[in-house]
């Protein structure tokens, strides 16, 4: 099948959205078939060399992890395949954050490009075998995975052994080091590093661990080039990427856009807010609020979002109502920030219960509500930086975030008063 | 040679020896874990530092080469 199919990029499409979800339908994932179809086989799929070739054209595309840091995607190849041991790799679909399913919709809609991905990267560092880990929970996924691989074993597409495995459901579980301490036989919680997975991760391998959409987005700069992936996007932040929005608009779901995008074009593409919005919650759960009238000014790439305080992170966002309380939604966000702690780091397990116990404080009000700000301050001082993992940190950034933008609320609660008539709830995750 | 003193805090149980050694160079948090002073221990301390590392019942504090923390900056 694949031998007939034409090599040549769809050039209408070239220039246009979606790219990653082009010819994604409503009701199943695209076939091999379909997926040939549609972009083309890359005959190189499972055959480049540890040549380098690919990891050029990535670096010339300018792709960065799509999966929160943002780190360049070639400087991590290189690392791997500049090892001496013979790597492995992983990719990375384990998306613990509650408000984020962009990982889940691109395996669902479009599992063979997320797979051209993962045996191109194998093949560019050298590996012979790669994983594509999932949260347990994720069980749909899972089947449309196992089924598109066992496609491609029926056609012999890779050279390459692919397998997926599934890592126990948890936010701090698609961490990188969380997935290897999984895949290793642990339990899936950060170890101390280094090691980095790229030094010692699958069974002592080096090891790269790839978001999927940064894999998906190497298959098509494989397939198309630099210049193509280039052609959107900003020159210091180029591409597409997918984006969750949720919350207080029309149409949640997951959104391909070109970074640089304005915002409020984002929110007018969900069918703009049906309500007049706070504030955003930028970058997931270890993101940032942002004020909505300064939101609305910004593009979404790294450059604009910085001088909010925020970033693109874990690519979610969530739109909070006017009638919604700010300090009240955060407060449940923190909580469960703390309840999932891997629970390993004294910093962690006992400032973000103090942290969130106080936040709880801030969020009920009155004379308790008064002292809970000066707590907040000194406790965020002494969890920065304190953890194994970035968890502390990433809690410590919404909480003051949350302290920024909703400052009004905050001199209303110590007051005994509140503006929020309403709940908006934030998706809090499946209980462990 | 410069070295900086690193704790594992998966390993640190708050026992809080280290900073009765070393206080010039690590306090205690409110919950009594280590909050240690970033940056190479001057030479005339050195011995203070050793002195905390070797007292820490769990292995949890260690002088490393200030060089080999900035390795692990490749994949963050």
């Amino acid at each position: 099948m694949s031998s007939s199919t034409e090599l040549a990029p769809p050039t209408a499409a070239a220039a246009e959205l979606p790219r990653l979800l082009a010819g994604a339908l409503a009701d199943r994932p695209l076939s091999l078939e379909e997926h040939f179809d549609r972009y083309g086989a890359d005959r190189q799929t499972a055959g480049r060399s540890r040549s380098g070739e690919l990891i050029e054209l990535v670096a010339a595309a300018g792709l960065t992890g799509r999966g929160g840091a943002g780190f360049a995607t070639a400087r991590k190849l290189r690392a791997v395949a500049d090892a001496h041991a013979r790597p492995v790799v992983v990719g990375n679909g384990v998306e613990g954050e509650p408000v984020s399913d962009k990982d889940k919709a691109l395996l669902r809609h479009t599992p063979h490009l997320v797979l051209d991905g993962v045996a191109l990267a194998a093949g560019a560092v050298g590996a012979r075998t790669a994983i594509v880990a999932f949260a347990a929970g994720a069980t749909h996924e899972i089947a449309v995975m196992r089924a598109a691989l066992a496609e491609r074993e029926r056609h012999d597409i890779d050279r390459i052994q692919i397998r997926v495995a599934r890592v126990p459901d948890g936010f701090v579980a698609g961490e990188e080091t969380a997935i290897i301490h999984s895949l290793n036989g642990g339990p899936a919680t950060p170890t101390l590093t280094p090691p980095r997975p790229f030094e010692r991760g699958v069974g002592g391998a080096p090891t790269l661990v790839q978001n999927v959409e940064t894999l998906a987005h190497l298959a098509l700069i494989s397939r198309f080039g630099p210049r193509w992936f280039r052609s959107i996007g900003t020159a210091a932040e180029p591409g597409s990427a997918l984006v969750t929005v949720g919350g207080a608009v029309a149409r949640p779901g997951v959104y391909e856009v070109p970074l640089g995008l304005p915002v409020a074009d984002l929110l007018a593409w969900a069918v703009g807010p049906p309500e007049s919005l706070t504030a955003l919650l930028v970058g997931g759960y270890f993101g940032t609020w942002v004020a909505a009238e300064q939101a609305l000014r910004l593009r979404l790439i790294d450059a604009d979002l910085a001088s909010a305080g925020a970033s693109l992170g874990a690519r979610a966002i969530f739109a909070l109502p006017r009638s919604a309380c700010g300090l009240v939604e955060s407060a449940h966000v923190i909580r469960y920030l703390a309840d999932e702690s891997a629970g390993q780091c004294g910093p962690c397990v006992h400032g973000l219960d103090a942290i969130a116990g106080a936040f709880e404080r801030l969020a009920r009000g009155g004379r308790d509500a008064a002292g809970a700000p000066a707590q907040l301050k000194r406790w965020l001082g002494q969890v920065k930086g304190r953890g194994a993992c970035r968890h502390p940190d990433g809690a410590a950034r919404l909480v003051e975030s949350a302290l920024r933008v909703f400052g009004a609320e905050v001199e209303l609660h110590a007051r005994g008063r509140c503006q929020g008539t309403r709940r908006a709830p934030l998706p809090l995750g499946r209980a462990r | 040679m410069n070295e900086t003193v690193r704790v594992n805090p998966i390993a640190c149980d708050a026992h809080g020896l280290c900073a009765e050694l070393f206080p010039e160079w690590i306090s205690l948090d409110d919950w009594g874990y280590p909050i240690v002073r970033p940056g190479p221990v001057p030479r005339e301390l050195k011995e203070h530092a050793r002195r905390a590392v070797d007292a820490c019942p769990v292995l949890a504090l260690r002088l490393v080469q200030a060089a080999k923390q900035s390795r692990a900056r490749v994949s963050e």
